[in-house]
């Protein structure tokens, strides 16, 4: 291994016939597995030599579980604001908007999953750490009445580290907003199922994120109230070996499933039927 | 007095010194001190409110901490009658971060809630210094529910610096309580006012926060995060005092700030020098403002009520269409 850490002078590459450019190789952060781009892309960016879960956009998503072609994207015009003149939040957003390639740390779509309609919002971690401000709050506040005008069940996949202090309170609030929009389905009895990724913390987890009828968790995602930094500091001490994992939260009865990527759009599909009184799908009467 | 005074009201705890010397004398002596007395009092009266009128953001985070405002408990005592505290949320344990029962205003029955922090080390350590682990938001939860059942009004009284962030806290679900209290709370059938009477951090304030009305002592804060946790994420310094300034401006943490956001309904006065200048005369105003918006919330049937407090909360917020 010694020669792995070698500090080596970067040189120049060598050009060769046929060379793959250096962008199309990635590292699996688990196990260091070095593969094609393509390869995990293919495999919703499961590490195809550990399972590890790597972090997946938004539209990725969209596309694993919606039917190709079924949905479209809505209130894609909403766009985050500086409304307390927070330092620097300006330069952060078009940053953000110009990196992440979507327009807030948010995805709303409405369409079609195993030929059910349903509301599907996906955070995008890659937008200022899949922040909640206004923007965040809003459209699932949108989502969510759209799925009690049309009795859609709704689907919200949550990235996040939390709320998003460039906008104080404000984003404070985005959490009893949400919380009041599925209160609403709730008493009109349309399906919520909520999907934790990693990291799904701080006021996401503590709103929306913890109310799904059926909470579902990837394999480990770190899935907390306070990020695992903070409970170190209060705690002085290193947490114990697989803390806040999905499988720690499992097994504490925080969720109800920990499901493989792969297995996602079964096993939403499974349950929204279940939830709306709809007859299992093909293959499902003997296992 | 003198005790954990602030930095910045030294010169008023200087006079105050003043005052009671002079009154000891006074009482040595068996004489009267009246007329050096009285330009001490207008004095320091004075000083309070000029200190007072022209608090910073970073001054009102201090003086919203203070161990010498009036607690939970206190408003109980001084506000209301017959309180009979109710324990426990039947799962877990009893959390002593968060205090409630029964009590009475004005003769009605009203259910009371409120986090509660300690004034000596020994009390906080007993009271988690007011940071609730999840079967405080769960006991809260149960006597919300019970107040719902009876048709009896929900007062909260919010002063804490969050929710606790520790292994069992995480372990029994921080998350999940607090998630679930907001939901419950947009469609409790009864009128719920929350007051801000201290500090009131990030989640494990609006836990007890989703009220038909919202309203903030004159001099308390509500915050998305700490001022400390905001400067060390922006500054990477979250202790000095410049840091600390800066993050208490920027994140609009004052009741004037909040009110102009329509984050809150309404700003309750403090007296002169601040809540903790005299705990009755706050009490007083804070009993009367109860009273008053209890009496127009208890006109409303209860469907209005929850109508109009998810419509409130979903009007929350600033983006661009
Ligand atoms: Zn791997």
């Amino acid at each position: 291994m010694a020669w792995f850490r070698k500090e080596k002078k970067p040189r120049e590459p060598r050009r060769e016939r046929l060379e793959i450019p250096p962008d199309v190789w990635e590292k699996c952060e688990a196990c260091g597995h070095t593969d094609i781009r393509e390869k995990f892309v293919r495999n919703a960016h499961v590490c195809p030599s550990c399972d590890f879960h790597r972090r997946m956009r938004a539209h990725e998503y969209v596309g694993i579980l919606l039917d190709t072609d079924s949905w479209e994207e809505t209130e894609a015009d909403l766009r985050s604001v500086d409304p307390l003149n927070f330092p620097e939040y300006p330069a952060r957003l078009k940053k953000a908007l110009g990196a992440a390639g979507e327009s807030d740390a948010i995805l709303t779509a409405t369409g079609t999953m195993e030929k059910m309609p349903v509301n599907l919002a996906v955070m995008d971690f890659a937008f200022m750490g899949g922040s909640m401000g206004s923007v965040v709050g809003e459209k699932i506040a949108r989502l969510g009445e759209l799925s009690l005008e049309r009795k859609f069940p709704l689907v919200i996949i949550s990235a996040s580290g939390g709320a998003r202090m460039q906008e104080g309170v404000l984003s404070l609030m985005q959490m009893a907003k949400t919380a009041a929009v599925l209160s609403q389905l709730h008493d009109r009895r349309i399906p919520y199922v909520s999907i934790l990724t990693n990291p799904t913390t701080g006021g996401v987890s503590a709103s929306y994120a913890m109310l799904g009828d059926a909470i579902l968790a990837e394999p480990g995602a770190v899935i907390g109230f306070a990020g695992p930094r903070v409970i170190r500091q209060t705690l002085g001490q290193d947490l114990p070996e697989g803390f806040q994992t999905a499988e720690f939260l499992l097994d504490r009865g925080m969720v109800d499933q920990v499901v493989h990527r792969h297995q996602l759009k079964k096993t939403v599909g499974q349950l929204l039927r279940h939830m709306s009184g709809k007859p299992a799908a093909a293959g499902w009467e003997t296992s | 007095m003198g005790t954990s005074a602030l930095e910045f009201e030294k010169p008023i705890v200087e006079i105050e010194k003043q005052i009671d010397e002079l009154k000891r004398m006074a009482e040595e002596k068996s004489m009267s001190v009246d007329a050096e007395l009285a330009p001490l009092v207008d004095k320091l009266q004075a000083m309070r409110a000029e200190i007072y009128r022209t608090l910073t953001p970073i001054q009102r985070v201090q003086v919203a901490r203070s161990p010498r405002r009036p607690f939970t408990l206190d408003y109980l005592r001084l506000c209301f009658t017959d309180f009979i505290e109710l324990h426990g949320d039947r799962a877990f344990r009893d959390d002593a971060s968060i205090v409630g029962g029964w009590a009475r205003l004005e003769g009605e029955t009203v259910m009371v809630i409120g986090h509660q922090r300690g004034r000596d080390t020994k009390e906080n350590l007993y009271r988690n210094f007011g940071m609730p682990h999840p079967e405080g938001y769960r006991k809260a939860l149960r006597l919300m529910k019970l107040a719902e059942k009876f048709h009896v009004p929900v007062l909260t009284f919010i002063d804490t610096s969050g929710a606790w962030a520790g292994l069992g806290a995480e372990e029994r679900g921080q998350s999940e309580a607090i998630a679930r209290n907001l939901f419950e709370m947009s469609e409790l059938a009864v009128p719920i006012i929350a007051t801000v009477i201290g500090e009131g951090g990030s989640g494990g304030a609006l836990a007890l926060g989703v009220a038909d009305r919202v309203l903030m002592l004159e001099h308390s804060v509500y915050s998305v995060i700490s001022v400390e946790g905001c400067a060390a994420i922006l500054w990477k310094d979250g202790k000095s005092p410049e840091t600390r300034e800066k993050a208490a401006s920027a994140l609009k943490i004052t009741a004037p700030d909040l009110l102009e956001l329509k984050i809150i309904d309404g700003i309750i006065p403090e007296p002169v020098g601040g809540a903790h200048a005299d705990h009755a005369a706050m009490a007083q105003t804070l009993h009367d403002v109860l009273i008053e918006n209890l009496d127009e919330l208890k006109r409303l049937k209860p469907e209005k009520l929850i109508h109009r407090r998810r419509e409130k909360f979903l009007q929350m917020g600033r983006y661009e269409d």
